[in-house]
């Protein structure tokens, strides 16, 4: 290179600072999770996304407002429509002094339903403009019982440098060591709330000493929520069994062909011995032409590695519902008896 | 109307029993644009989003500032951009049209009756929502005004900010959380064993609360108060008479369903890791 090593490039320094210091923390702001809250609930049950602004300030990624994404359309040109949205919305915004820097975006789910190959490709976009980003998932089903269903998440770095070199086999995992629980980072969430909002909130706060989530958490039919879960398991069952199947033929595949190759390789060597006998030049012992030394490809993981993923949350919720109804039936009996 | 030459003196349109409820987020946005507004300015002022009920309500749903300039005696608004953010909104909701406009600062003042010529031009019978962002007197002042005219016969007079009643709606506040609302800094989010816990908690001090209520009239030690007691009586009658055999069955019924589920979702669990090992072992060979 002709320049020279002491002397970095801006881009470089950036780049070093970068690493320095991972995502730790995303604090939210009450404002833009009240927005966030309005907008998924209005569409539900249809899934809706929006666009995450804050800053990011060292370890901490803050996130000061948002603004929700028009329902998406196939069309392409509505698309570009989209696009000028966007940026319409944001100089928009800047011009009332919200802070004009996006740090990723937020989108509703289902029952947790969310973690499919379309968050990771939306994911990997941001990823390649903005270095810190984050997802905010908000589950509008789940809130009904009382539980603030906010998770902010991001992409494992080791999944990211897999991903973005199509390195997705197994041997590259085995390599790395990633299972399927590494995809996703969970990152905690933290609040904060300009001190104006908090003295207006002290002061509207209603005297009743039950406030609705209570009345939604003591709620005793869980069924419904269940129901569901457990078909989605389901579901996610069957995919699963799809995905070894896939897998168990390809092993199969892979076995016979290598029994061919030894056999062949066996047929070859005795050829050679023959030959070597008569004084003849030894056949190679390798054949590329031959159909049984194609490699068979492998089929991908990943699609496998989402749906465990999906099948461990959806248990994760079953256990936490049923946790809550035991200790609603155990205060309901304890209530009878009284 | 009596008498043909008599002319009524009337304010139109009649001041009816309109009020409007006001949702959290709008609170909370008036009060972000307020602790951003730019360098010298007095207030903010914005658009409020929403729709009108059916029963006449107000529902204030959405918010949004919109920049604007103040000297004396005159109120310049950034009407373009006030146009641009409209149809931004619209574009994600269109059900929400405009119904009225924000002011921070303590009650009606100079230029409000000019901006609020203006909002009626872009809607029928907007609402002026007020916020007091600088605790005047102590108290987040909330008020939501529309404007009545006077005329004499057909000939108008003047118009006057009339204050309508306000429903503040916590119930999605609620949802969340005070807790989480009302600091500056919160740690952690609840979880919801956490929040089942607080829950069950808050009902069994009201249970204690109750409880010592009805000793100390029994003792006499209060004066009863006869609708506390239908109160009581009505949520206690609400509680399902069961015969105590039927009741044990049916918790003995809903947790041995939760076991199952339970049960199932662990089995899942153990399939998924032992999938996962006999995976990696797979790829060994």
């Amino acid at each position: 290179m002709a320049q020279p090593a002491a002397v970095r490039s801006f881009l470089q320094v950036a780049v070093t600072e970068e690493v320095a210091s991972p995502l730790r923390v995303v604090q939210i702001e009450g404002l833009a999770i009240l927005k966030i809250i309005k907008h998924c609930k209005e569409f539900s049950p249809s899934l809706v996304t929006g666009q995450l602004l804050g800053l990011d300030v060292g370890s901490v990624l803050e996130v000061t407002n948002c603004f929700p994404f028009p329902i998406r359309e196939e069309d392409e040109e509505i698309e570009a429509e989209g696009a000028n949205y966007q940026l319409e919305m944001m100089r928009c915004l800047r011009e009332v002094n919200v802070d004009n820097n996006t740090v990723g975006w937020y989108q509703s789910t289902l029952l947790g339903s969310f973690q499919t190959v379309e968050l990771i490709e939306t994911f990997m976009n941001y990823q390649e403009n903005i270095k810190r980003c984050v997802c905010i998932i908000y589950d509008p089903s789940k809130s009904n019982q009382g539980v603030l269903a906010l998770k902010a998440l991001k992409l494992s770095d080791s999944f990211m440098e897999l991903y973005r070199n199509n390195n997705f086999t197994g041997e590259k995992l085995r390599e790395k060591n990633l299972s399927w629980v590494d995809i996703f980072e969970e990152i905690p969430i933290k609040v904060s709330n300009s001190a104006l909002i908090s003295a207006f909130m002290t002061e509207l706060e209603a005297d009743t000493p039950v406030a609705q989530c209570d009345y939604d958490r003591l709620q005793l039919s869980t069924n419904p929520f269940m129901e569901r879960n457990v078909e989605f398991l389901i579901e996610c069952m069957d995919d699963l069994s799809m995905e070894q199947q896939k897998f168990q033929y390809y092993y199969r595949n892979l076995s016979r062909q290598q029994a061919q190759q030894q056999s062949w390789l066996q047929k070859r060597r005795a050829e050679n011995m023959s030959r070597k006998a008569a004084g003849e030049e030894p056949l190679p012992e390798e054949d590329p032409s031959n159909p049984i030394f194609k490699p068979i490809p492998e089929p991908p993981r990943l699609d496998s590695f989402l749906i465990t993923n999906q099948i461990s949350n959806y248990c994760n919720q079953i256990n936490g519902v049923a946790g809550q109804s035991f200790s609603k039936l155990y205060l309901m009996k304890a209530l009878q008896e009284d | 109307m009596s008498a043909g030459e008599l002319t009524v003196l009337q304010f139109t349109p009649s001041p009816t029993s309109l009020s409007a409820k006001v949702h959290p987020l709008v609170i909370f946005n008036i009060c972000d644009c307020f602790v951003r507004r730019p360098d010298q300015a007095e207030r903010v002022i914005g658009t409020l989003l929403g729709s009108v009920l059916p029963d006449g309500t107000v529902d204030i749903r959405n918010s949004y500032a919109v920049p604007h300039n103040e000297s004396l005696d005159q109120v310049a608004l950034d009407i373009d951009y006030h146009h641009n953010m409209l149809a931004s909104h619209q574009k994600v909701n269109p059900k929400e049209v405009i119904v009225g406009w924000f002011s921070t600062g303590f009650g009606v003042s100079g230029g409000s009756a000019l901006i609020h010529e203006f909002y009626s031009r872009e809607a029928t019978n907007p609402v002026h929502l007020t916020v007091d962002t600088g605790f005047t007197n102590g108290d987040a002042t909330i008020k939501g005004f529309v404007s009545v005219n006077l005329s004499l016969g057909d000939h108008q007079l003047a118009s006057q900010f009339q204050e309508i009643p306000l429903d503040l709606r916590m119930v999605e506040a609620e949802r969340i959380g005070f807790d989480v609302l009302k600091k500056t800094a919160v740690d952690k989010l609840p979880n919801d064993l956490e929040g089942m816990e607080d829950s069950m908690k808050k009902l069994l001090a009201l249970i204690d609360d109750v409880y010592k209520y009805v000793d100390d009239v029994v003792e006499g030690r209060l004066a009863p108060d006869n609708n506390i007691g239908r109160f009581i009586s009505d949520t206690v009658a609400s509680i399902p008479k069961l015969s105590s055999s039927a009741f044990e069955k049916l918790v003995n019924d809903s947790i041995q369903d939760q076991l199952v589920l339970l049960y199932l979702s662990s089995i899942t669990r153990t399939q998924l890791s032992l999938a996962e090992k006999l995976n990696t072992a797979a790829q060994i060979l």
